[in-house]
């Protein structure tokens, strides 16, 4: 039932002959999961509430920083360093106090994927990573959840809708589109590749549309098709998606039917080689007491605005600069977040170094657990 | 035979431009337009498992391509 309220909140929506009451009480009705609070889901979240989807969960574990704000337009600069789930619920619920928001403060895993999912009628999916894509595809296939997919790179975005059920059947999914995923170094995030700071604003108004058209029953959706957008050219490409019948989930003979280990199936062929490791706090009292050589496999950009005081020598320039490596001494290598360290550990080790450590969480742990006077970003 | 071909993502990247045109064989089939451009571009072949579409539409391996036909590639992106 709309309340008087609801009457002249959506007025403008409810006016229009496709959506009309029936949609409103709909939306009013669902409930949406929403994976990620970045991006694309701060104009998802954003859509979804001012259309009086009834409840709506948000998944996010991540804190805001400084160089989300180019894009994540839930957030204010004040927020820095706080949680992005309960920010954005703060605001959200500003915007609409009629919806019941559920906030979960940590990763979709393969854990937790299947109960988050069951309980709603369409997953919206603005994660990420590949990994979170493959798991969410597949636990939304088991489950027979519609799922919203968007994701952005640079200039460009994808969009389609998956497992949309007519007449008893689901439309095709990610693993039709994507089999398999290429090696992680194909597939750069936003914070490895760039991204335009509108496109997130473009990709995910879409998938908020597609949402709604869905829980209001009303429309057409990309559902069989991939939408791409580039908006560097502003070209556009609408490409036909079938079912394939080797796909390993939905295929005449599936070989994956349940959860399995997406990041290590991710990571595909390479066999992730035991990393030696120390913390922040290990690594400020060796620095107190003796000599480390720091290695920063970060950009220049990145060393302007914090530093270890260690020898910068980007990633993509480790190998061509061995030769500033020492081999007779311990080398703790750092950058953000500990990844691309660990990547210029693996270079290295082919190059015949075996006396390196990777600084866990990098210089973004630093910040938080050591220096919280250092500049984040 | 000349074909289009339009890369998106990191496969504009490895061929270090939005749209090249192939000249080869009539009927070449979409198999060997990937070995192609991995001899071309050795980079490629770390989007072997690329699914190829053309026009519009998805295709498999086995397609054969026709003159003017236009190739696309659309490497899986992963941010949000």
């Amino acid at each position: 039932m709309l309340s008087k309220e609801d009457y002249q909140r959506y007025n403008r929506q409810i006016i229009i002959p496709e959506f009309g009451e029936a949609g409103q009480e709909r939306l009013k009705a669902s409930s949406v999961l929403v994976i990620g609070a970045g991006g694309l889901g701060s104009p998802i979240l954003q859509y979804l509430t001012a259309a009086g989807v009834g409840n709506i969960t948000i998944v996010e574990f991540d804190e805001i920083s400084l160089s989300n704000l180019q894009r994540q337009i839930l957030f204010s600069s004040n927020q820095v360093g706080e949680s992005k789930a309960r920010k954005s619920a703060e605001r959200l619920r500003g915007l609409n106090p009629t919806v019941n928001f559920t906030l979960v403060e940590e990763a979709i895993t393969s854990q937790n994927a299947m109960e988050l999912i069951e309980g709603v009628d369409l997953v919206v999916d603005g994660s990420d990573n590949l990994a979170t894509r493959y798991l969410v595809n597949d636990a939304c296939y088991f489950l027979k959840k519609p799922l919203i997919y968007g994701a952005i790179f640079r200039f460009e975005g994808q969009v389609s809708v998956f497992n949309l059920e007519t007449e008893g059947e689901l439309s095709p999914n990610y693993r039709d589109l994507f089999p398999s995923p290429p090696p992680p170094e194909m597939v750069p995030s936003c914070s490895e590749g760039g991204v335009l700071g509108v496109l997130p604003g473009i990709i995910g108004s879409m998938m908020a549309n597609e949402a709604i058209k869905i829980l209001a029953n009303m429309g057409t959706t990309l559902s069989g098709k991939l939408f791409v957008f580039d908006a560097l050219d502003f070209s556009t490409y609408s490409l036909k998606v079938a079912k394939n019948s080797d796909n390993p989930i939905s295929g005449d003979k599936p070989s994956i039917t349940a959860l399995i280990d997406y990041e290590a199936f991710c990571m595909g062929d390479i066999q992730p080689k035991k990393l030696n490791e120390i913390t922040v706090q290990e690594l400020a009292t060796r620095l107190s007491q003796e000599e480390v050589f720091l290695l920063d496999v970060r950009e220049d950009y990145e060393y302007e605005i914090a530093d270890l005081g260690g020898v910068l020598i980007p990633l993509h320039k480790v190998v061509n600069r061995v030769s500033e490596i020492p081999k007779e001494m311990e080398v703790v290598v750092m950058c953000k977040t500990g990844g691309r360290s660990s990547k210029a550990i693996e270079l290295l080790q082919e190059q015949g170094f075996d006396n390196l450590v990777n600084l866990i969480g990098g210089i973004s742990a630093w910040q938080k657990q050591i220096d919280p006077s250092m500049n984040a970003y | 035979m000349k074909i289009a071909i339009t890369a998106f993502g990191i496969a504009k990247d490895i061929l270090q431009q939005k749209q090249i045109e192939l000249n080869c064989d009539d009927g070449a089939s979409v198999s060997e337009i990937r070995s192609r451009l991995i001899q071309d571009f050795p980079d490629f072949d770390k989007l072997a498992s690329l699914r190829f579409a053309v026009n519009t539409e998805y295709v498999g391996d086995d397609y054969q391509l026709n003159a003017n036909d236009e190739v696309v590639l659309i490497p899986p992106v992963s941010g949000g």
